[in-house]
């Protein structure tokens, strides 16, 4: 196992920079989701740690060694890719064994690994195949099995479950946390897919345009989101955003919206002006809470144990709200429903979250 | 039949072209060289039934016959393994990602284009001559050149290494296989500590096997019909001391020099077996060394 701490970390293309001043501490043993939209440089970030990319600035340790010059082989990780990358001419066999033979392995010892990495992964039925007879599922279990075999302090996994089907995927993610629970080593992940993230993640760095966003637990990121991006990104359904004006009072802010009527948020320590007011769907209760409003349902999203309601506020904005499936909805049903201010994310002009006293500051 | 006819009738429409050249020009050719070979047949006469005599004559009597098919075997077992090597070697450099990608490969191409060409030949025979650029360059380091071409023992070589010259076709075949090779896999087996030398013979060179085997039926059938740089170095006529000998330049001065068209026939046959067999054995065993990513099982 191995902690991993970047430092002013950067990364540039010819003059083009796409990330700068990263700060990371990755802990021993910990299961960190780098999370983010196509293109926010956590794939980049993941082959920096790998090796795979050069880093133009900064450093990365790995336990407290630095390995900016150390080449991928020298840095005892796995990597697990997206494309599976196993070697289409070999044997399932031979593909476990392809990194281990590097190794100045005993024969024994390396038929020893592939034979507890089948077993982990229950493909010992595939040895003998080459990889184009076995379905996607199968292809990604050999992918991992090639990279558990080497015993690295560090597994990195680039996107592993982007190429299967949703079921399979489902499937998949509670087999890899099993695996992370049986072999407690770090694993440092990427994905573009939140669910993934907020499922099997000790933590989730969250990142937009080569920077950090915010850092923090699942449970952190989405109770107490550190900015719009962060709160708009994690959590499906998607957060319901109004624009609103805010004015300080004694223990809070007086905030008008044209969709709610005025209320008043306790606890909140800044003063602000222009901001945007957050309410996650499941906040929005159906004929409950303090502030109340009613709206025109616009189309109804059926999911079994739950319904999502999409409905038409007087104000013109639509507003999403998720109830449980025990009821029937119509298109063109009224409905008076409400929340509670306590469970109203604030943020101000800048995007950043107006934070509670209560609430330790983010990052 | 008629619905076969009206589904396919655009494909045979397209296809007329080759269908007219073919039964014109080719088949015909074919068919009356298969019955010249066993003629005698000076093109002044009418062309003589003479049996498996022209057969016969080349394989227990004619000594000159036995000379070409030694230097033609010489020539494709060093200038074909030699071109595919100069051609893989080239296409990884090449493969490195190159800004100007584009314009190496135009330049490396070049030698292939002009490499068939009548002046290319007359360059190398002066490139090669005792006075030539070769040993005047070899002369500055203290060297003293042989006469490349007019000595028997070298000549072959020289023709060797124009071959080697000409990879462009070759080169440009692998280069489109190595990019078809996923850069994933070498990543993984960079992680790995596996070294460029193993990736190469355990990667590159067994996902680069389809292309391999390709350009290698192409090049052998490309070497055994050399003829052109042949014909030109040797002044016509397989000098010095048969030694540039080919196939081709035989068959060509028996046909077009000493006019003996029936026994031309029977030598162009026994070429095209010759390549058809060494074709066939190339197929018979890329079974056990060519992988196919997408082979039904």
């Amino acid at each position: 196992m191995a902690g991993l701490t970047l430092r002013d970390v950067g990364k540039s293309y010819g003059g083009l920079s796409v990330m700068s001043g990263l700060d990371l501490d990755i802990y021993d043993g910990e299961f960190l989701v780098l999370v983010g939209p196509s293109g926010c440089g956590k794939s980049t970030l993941l082959r920096m740690i790998a090796g795979l990319e050069e880093i133009t600035d900064g450093t990365i340790a790995i336990e407290d060694t630095i390995v900016n010059d150390l080449p991928a082989s020298k840095r005892e990780l796995s990597m697990v890719f997206q494309s599976y990358a196993l070697y289409p001419h070999m044997s399932v066999r031979k593909n476990l064994a392809f990194g281990l033979q590097n190794m100045k392995m005993t024969k024994a010892e390396v038929a020893r690994r592939v034979d507890e990495a089948a077993r982990v992964l229950q493909i010992e039925e595939l040895l003998e195949r080459k990889p184009r007879q076995l379905s996607g599922g199968q292809k990604q279990r050999v992918a991992i099995g090639r990279a558990i075999v080497r015993e690295p302090k560090l597994f990195l996994f680039d996107e592993p479950l982007s190429n299967l089907d949703a079921e399979l995927r489902v499937q998949m993610r509670v087999e890899l946390a099993s695996l992370y629970a049986k072999l407690g080593t770090t694993m440092i992940y990427v994905t573009h897919d939140q669910v993934e993230a907020m499922t099997m993640a000790s933590r989730i760095v969250v990142l937009r345009k080569g920077t950090i966003e915010q850092v923090g637990t699942p449970q952190e990121l989405y109770t107490r989101p550190a900015n719009l991006f962060v709160a708009g990104f994690i959590g499906s359904p998607k957060i319901n955003m109004f624009k609103a004006t805010a004015s300080k009072i004694a223990d809070g802010i007086h905030i008008s919206a044209p969709e709610f009527e005025d209320f008043e948020v306790r606890g909140l320590e800044r003063t602000v002006d222009d901001v945007t007011i957050c309410i996650r769907p499941e906040a929005l209760v159906l004929g409950g809470g303090s502030i109340q409003v009613t709206a025109e349902i616009i189309l109804v999203e059926y999911l079994g144990s739950e319904i999502l309601l999409h409905a038409k506020l007087p104000s013109g904005a639509t507003v999403l709200l998720q109830t449980s499936g025990k009821e029937e909805y119509a298109r063109g049903q009224n409905i008076s429903f409400g929340f509670e201010t306590s469970d109203v994310h604030v943020f101000d002009h800048n995007g950043d979250r107006v934070a509670f006293t209560h609430e330790e500051a983010f990052a | 039949m008629k619905k076969f006819f009206r589904r396919n009738a655009p494909a045979y429409v397209f296809l007329s072209p080759w269908f007219v050249g073919f039964f014109l020009l080719a088949l015909g050719p074919i068919l009356a060289s298969m019955y010249l070979s066993f003629t005698r047949y000076d093109m002044v006469g009418d062309p003589r039934w003479v049996g498996l005599d022209n057969y016969e004559y080349m394989f227990e009597r004619d000594r000159r016959f036995w000379k070409a098919l030694e230097v033609t075997f010489t020539y494709v077992a060093l200038a074909v393994p030699a071109r595919l090597a100069m051609a893989l070697g080239v296409a990884m450099l090449l493969d490195k990602g190159l800004r100007t990608i584009g314009l190496y490969r135009a330049i490396f191409y070049l030698p292939s284009l002009l490499g068939s060409s009548i002046a290319i030949a007359i360059l190398w025979r002066q490139l090669f001559s005792v006075d030539g650029v070769v040993n005047q360059v070899l002369a500055k380091f203290g060297i003293e050149g042989a006469a490349w071409i007019s000595d028997p023992n070298t000549s072959l070589y020289t023709l060797v290494i124009l071959a080697m010259w000409q990879f462009g076709s070759p080169m440009l075949i692998f280069l489109a296989g190595l990019r078809g090779i996923p850069r994933d896999l070498y990543e993984a087996a960079e992680i790995d500590g596996t070294s460029k030398r193993r990736q190469f013979f355990r990667i590159t060179l067994p996902l680069l096997a389809p292309v391999i085997f390709f350009n290698l039926v192409l090049q052998t059938i490309e070497a055994f019909k050399t003829f052109s740089s042949a014909f030109i170095i040797s002044n016509g006529t397989g000098a010095p001391a048969d030694s540039l000998l080919f196939y081709t330049v035989y068959l060509f001065n028996e046909a077009f020099k000493f006019f003996r068209m029936g026994y031309a026939s029977a030598l162009a046959w026994v070429l095209l077996l010759i390549i058809g067999f060494f074709t066939a054995v190339t197929f018979f065993t890329s079974k056990y060394w060519v992988h196919y990513e997408n082979e039904r099982d």
